[in-house]
């Protein structure tokens, strides 16, 4: 129900929005839940465990019941909560977790049998038997229990991530918040205010009282129009602070566009903030608590201070006949609120014997609400009386338990609140964030005159830590009443006193957590579930400690408290992998010849972030076999070009590159001859292969390093390592320059006869032998020419600068096809190696070393290198090591499978007898049968020997035999031809 | 968590790649021994304290930086260029 004349919404803004199917009205400035209380709407959702009918409980972001599912399709958001989500015209919005509808609510059932399921009830009930737990137990319960649905379909929002920097960081618009930013503002220091609301002014939006003369809201008016005009501050609203990380780091979730749109747009969603602080305020207020009085979840029964917003910031009654009940003088001023704005109070029940009348309305003292009634809404309470028992009917109960200073983010680093005796809470731990000052309420500091000047205390202690000069500022005039409170923590009676309402855990729940022995406030919160929901225990933490040391005879100090984690507030995981879907997952990396490539058919493989094309399709191929075989004797008989570029290629230059390059490598660099190229062993320190590849020496102080294309960022990484930690003296310089140069191999007999096609000045065997490499001309254009082979074959590696590639690439290709050659891709290219026992990283896998691979001579005795003394350890040159061989079937159209392992003939295969394993697979059309290389214990001195592959997973078994890991042309008379 | 670069100045931690204990700098003489080796590779100390550890500022200008830092407060206390910091030592 509206009151007249009340609250901060624009009457003159009617918005039209719809619940349930039904279609209500709402006035700019509503969130769902004052729209909905607007309209006489008390249920607005069922609860998790129990499906009792629940309205709003708070009316704001801690809000535990009022979750409601938004919008309909792909765009259907979950468990939004109705006290945070303000209305826009034509919203969507619907009740959740109940069967047919939320009036009735077949699983409510659960409520009646709630003695049988309160804490611990699954532990001890679905035991046995062990296998009912994933096929029967756990979808059941998923299905009793829960929240809202995703829709399962891809979501079309849209979200953001962003950096922002400042001196000081507000978190919180309340009074203390305001006089804070307005401080550091005025004193020059770069400030970012945030706010979680959709309007700046906290609480004294909520409250009835003058700021400096004036009405609070008007203050804050005041305030934010000076902040906004000035250059050095950020207004952040919608904006939740989640989470305080090391260095001054927060966590900050915008909510752009959320209270916008129905339809897209072109704004974010939201945008996940990363804001680095040089010191921070924290004024995010304070929580008022529940009290635990038995049936104590009725919609209709909410915190005090949320009437209080709902009258005077939304000028919505939450009933016409409000009773209020508290252990402090906030139950009064509610009374009061109401009694002013015309509202019917039917009684202000104190807990405390002491308090004395306050207004026009009846007032019981020393009295306690034992029982309510209303099954889908507060009708009637019964309140116990030192005069005895008492009905009062009341279709809203305001209660105050008191406050809780949100502490939350003071604990993300692990600061551990205090207690303190007066305030009956905890309060934030003295430095519990490097750089954070906690001021107002958050601090314990209730009156708003206390907030104004604790908040300006605070600026004053931040701008001093980021040396700035400090404005003249003082603070307004404003309420300064003193805070009284007595202790309230459970109202004894029958019935079931809620405390976490997420949760459904009641007193009844922690007794029993404690009587079992889950004494520890960490066990009990497990036990029971108590904190453990999407308010992640913002309403009920300090009253279940309160009723666990009751119950196990403690004080609240000694019983301790449970550490709030970030978030602050639930973030979607849409928002924080923001960027990071579909394509902006991983980044894309594309050869020159990507586009020529893709245009032919070829499938392209992901190697790392690079794209590489897998085979080139000819029509009427009907299997990757059919194209792979033809481009194999393609390159074996005529020609065959690939684009290597991926490789990492490294430019080595100065002074002391040989003596450096003999450092990381095995081999010698230093005595390469300028213009020949070398094959190069890397190890890791610990002995075992790091990367290999070639090396040219293109001048006296001028390498260039070939890296494995997975291998190219760990060996930069390294080289930078080994250069700055380890020989910072010698005098070299490196750089990646893989992006910078297109590369394609160029394979087969023919390939100087196409080369000689393309390049400006011909070349020859003597010119150009085996291994050589420099400078050559290609349509004018200067490249690189390297006469090295991956394939056996006589072949070449060409470069040219990346700008030229793709037309280099498409040369190539028309010269090649004229000599009966083309395009070959990986997986050619990774027959052609198996048949030469070339390696690759399928073999150097991490757990290999030189000796492995057969090339314990490749390290040099003429000088260190890292990982040489490693590699001479004793177990690392045992014969019995798993080292490379060759492997063929015995039958060679037998299958051979990578990764299965090998047993000798007549022993069984288990992991005992396990002599080996296969790391790569190939068919060899060149030698008509399968291949493979692998690794077998003593295998250099079992040639001829048979050996059986199983591959238990894919169940083929192949007798094989024991090879020399080069299959074809062992003296290298092609390459060299 | 921030970084300061000795070069580059402060910046977020994901710009920065972490090897680990700075003993990686002191590297044995290829004849210091088995036990000398097996420290330098394998036995790291676990402190609840102060700590020196290398990162390199991958995303930035690639140097390797010595990181002082508390592994309890998580305070950091000081950066270094691992090039300084082994020159220094020698």
């Amino acid at each position: 129900m509206r009151v007249t004349g009340k609250g901060l919404i624009n009457r003159d803004k009617q918005i039209s929005f719809s619940f349930d199917g039904k279609s209500y009205n709402g006035f700019e400035g509503d969130t769902i839940a004052s729209a909905l209380l607007a309209n006489d709407v008390r249920l607005m959702a069922r609860s998790f465990k129990y499906h009792r009918p629940r309205g709003p409980l708070t009316a704001g972001s801690e809000e535990p019941n009022a979750l409601m599912t938004l919008h309909s399709g792909a765009r259907q958001t979950p468990n939004v909560r109705a006290t945070a989500q303000e209305i826009f015209s034509g919203l969507e919005v619907r009740s959740q977790n109940n069967w047919p509808n939320l009036e009735r609510d077949v699983m409510s059932v659960n409520d009646m049998f709630s003695n049988f399921l309160s804490a611990g009830f699954y532990y001890k009930t679905f035991m046995w038997p062990r296998a009912f737990w994933e096929k029967l137990y756990e979808p059941i319960i998923r299905r009793a229990a829960g929240l809202g649905a995703l829709s399962g379909l891809h979501d079309e929002d849209m979200n953001e991530k962003a950096y922002a920097f400042c001196d000081v960081l507000v978190i919180g618009s309340g009074p203390a918040g305001l006089m804070a930013a307005l401080t550091a503002a005025r004193s020059g220091a770069d400030v970012i205010l945030a706010e979680d609301d959709s309007r700046f002014g906290g609480r004294l939006l909520s409250e009835v009282e003058d700021v400096d003369g004036k009405p609070g809201h008007l203050w804050v008016d005041d305030v934010i129009a000076e902040l906004s005009a000035m250059d050095n501050v950020r207004l952040m609203k919608r904006t939740s602070i989640v989470g305080a990380y090391d260095q001054g780091t927060y966590g900050a979730v915008e909510r752009v566009s959320g209270h916008l749109r129905g339809a897209h747009a072109d704004a974010p969603l939201e945008v996940f903030w990363r804001i680095s602080a040089k010191q921070s305020v924290l004024a995010a207020g304070a929580l008022e608590r529940p009290v635990a009085f038995p049936m104590n979840d009725r919609p209709g029964i909410m915190t005090a201070s949320a009437v209080r917003s709902y009258l005077n910031r939304w000028g919505v009654a939450p009933g016409k006949r409000v009773a209020v009940f508290g252990n402090n003088d906030d139950a009064h001023r509610t009374a009061r609120d109401l009694a002013a704005a015309g509202v019917e109070v039917a009684a202000l029940i104190d807990s405390r014997p002491d308090s004395g009348p306050s207004g026009d309305f009846p007032i019981l003292t020393g009295a306690e609400v034992i029982d309510t009634k209303g099954r889908l809404g507060l009708k009637q309470i019964t309140v116990r009386t030192n005069a005895g028992m008492q009905t009062i009917s009341a279709d809203c109960l305001a209660m105050s338990g008191g406050w809780n200073p949100s502490v939350h983010l003071t604990c993300h680093m692990n600061g551990r609140p205090v207690w303190d005796d007066k305030l009956l809470s905890f309060v934030p731990k003295d430095g519990a964030i490097p750089g954070m000052t906690v001021a107002g309420a958050a601090q314990g500091v209730m009156s708003t005159a206390g907030a104004l000047q604790s908040g300006l205390e605070a600026a004053k202690t931040a701008l001093a830590a980021v040396d700035a000069k400090v404005a003249d500022v003082t603070a307004p005039q404003a309420e300064d009443a003193a805070y009284n409170i007595a202790p309230l923590w459970q109202v004894s009676g029958k019935g079931r006193a809620w405390l976490d309402f997420q949760n459904d855990v009641t007193t009844k729940d922690v007794k029993q957590a404690a009587a079992e022995n889950y004494q520890s406030v960490e066990h009990m919160k497990r036990y029971t579930t108590q904190g453990m929901a999407t308010d992640q225990g913002k309403n009920s933490n300090v009253g279940a400690l309160a009723v666990l040391a009751d119950a196990t005879g403690r004080g609240i100090p000694e019983t301790g408290t449970t550490t709030f984690r970030p978030p602050f507030t639930p973030v979607a995981m849409a928002t924080l992998g923001a960027g990071a879907r579909g394509a902006g997952f991983a980044p894309q990396r594309f050869i020159t010849s990507h586009d020529m490539t893709v245009k032919a058919g070829a499938p392209m493989i992901e190697a790392g972030l690079w794209y590489r094309p897998s085979y080139y399709p000819e029509k009427g191929e009907l299997t990757w076999r059919e194209s792979t075989d033809r481009e194999v004797n393609m390159v074996r008989n005529h020609v065959g070009i690939t684009d290597v570029s991926t490789l990492g290629k490294i430019d080595v230059q100065g002074p002391d590159a040989g003596a450096f390059l003999d450092f990381v490598y095995t081999n010698m660099f230093s005595t390469l001859k300028v213009g020949r190229v070398r094959y190069g062993l890397m190890l890791r320190e610990d002995g075992f292969v790091m990367d290999d590849g070639t090396t040219a020496r293109l001048g006296e102080n001028h390498y260039v390093m070939t890296t494995t294309t997975a291998g190219a960022g760990e060996v930069m990484k390294h080289l930078e390592f080994v250069h700055q930690c380890l020989v910072p003296d010698m005098d070299v310089q490196f750089i990646s320059v893989t992006e910078q140069w297109a590369q394609f191999a160029v394979a087969g007999p023919k390939s100087r006869v196409l080369l000689n096609r393309i390049l400006d000045s011909e070349i020859d065997n003597d010119s150009w032998p085996f291994m050589a490499c420099g400078d050559v001309s290609m349509g004018g254009v200067q490249g690189r020419l390297f006469r090295i082979s991956f394939s056996g074959e006589h072949a070449y590696e060409v470069a040219i600068p990346s700008r030229y590639g793709e037309a280099l690439y498409a040369a190539l290709l028309e010269e090649a096809k004229a000599l009966d050659g083309g395009s070959y891709g990986m997986e050619a290219l990774n027959v052609l190696r198996i048949e030469k026992g070339f390696i690759t990283h399928s073999e150097i896998h991490g757990r290999i070393n030189a000796f492995d691979i057969g090339m314990e001579r490749m390290i040099s005795a003429k000088k260190d290198c890292i990982g040489k003394t490693s590699a001479a350890r004793p177990g690392q040159v045992a014969q019995d090591r798993d080292r490379l061989v060759g492997l063929k079937p015995v039958t060679p159209s037998q299958k051979l499978m990578a990764g299965a392992h090998f047993y000798n003939v007549g022993a069984e295969a288990t992991r005992e007898n396990d002599q080996g394993y296969i790391t790569s697979v190939c068919y060899s059309p060149t030698m008509k049968s399968y291949l493979a290389l692998g690794f077998v214990k003593n295998g250099p001195n079992r040639m001829g020997e048979k050996i059986r592959m199983v591959d238990a997973l894919r169940g083929v078994e192949t007798l094989c035999e024991i090879c020399h890991p080069v299959f074809m042309d062992q003296e290298g008379e092609k390459t060299r031809g | 968590m921030r970084l300061t670069c000795p070069l580059c100045g402060e910046r977020d931690r994901r710009e920065f790649y972490y090897k680990g204990d700075a003993i990686a700098l002191n590297r044995p003489a290829p004849d210091a021994g088995t036990d000398a080796w097996d420290d330098y590779l394998y036995l790291r100390d676990n402190p609840a304290g102060v700590t020196k550890d290398l990162w390199q500022h991958e995303l930035g200008c690639s140097a390797w930086i010595v990181v002082e830092r508390n592994t309890v407060t998580h305070e950091v206390l000081s950066t270094a260029l691992a090039s300084d910091v082994k020159k220094a030592t020698k």
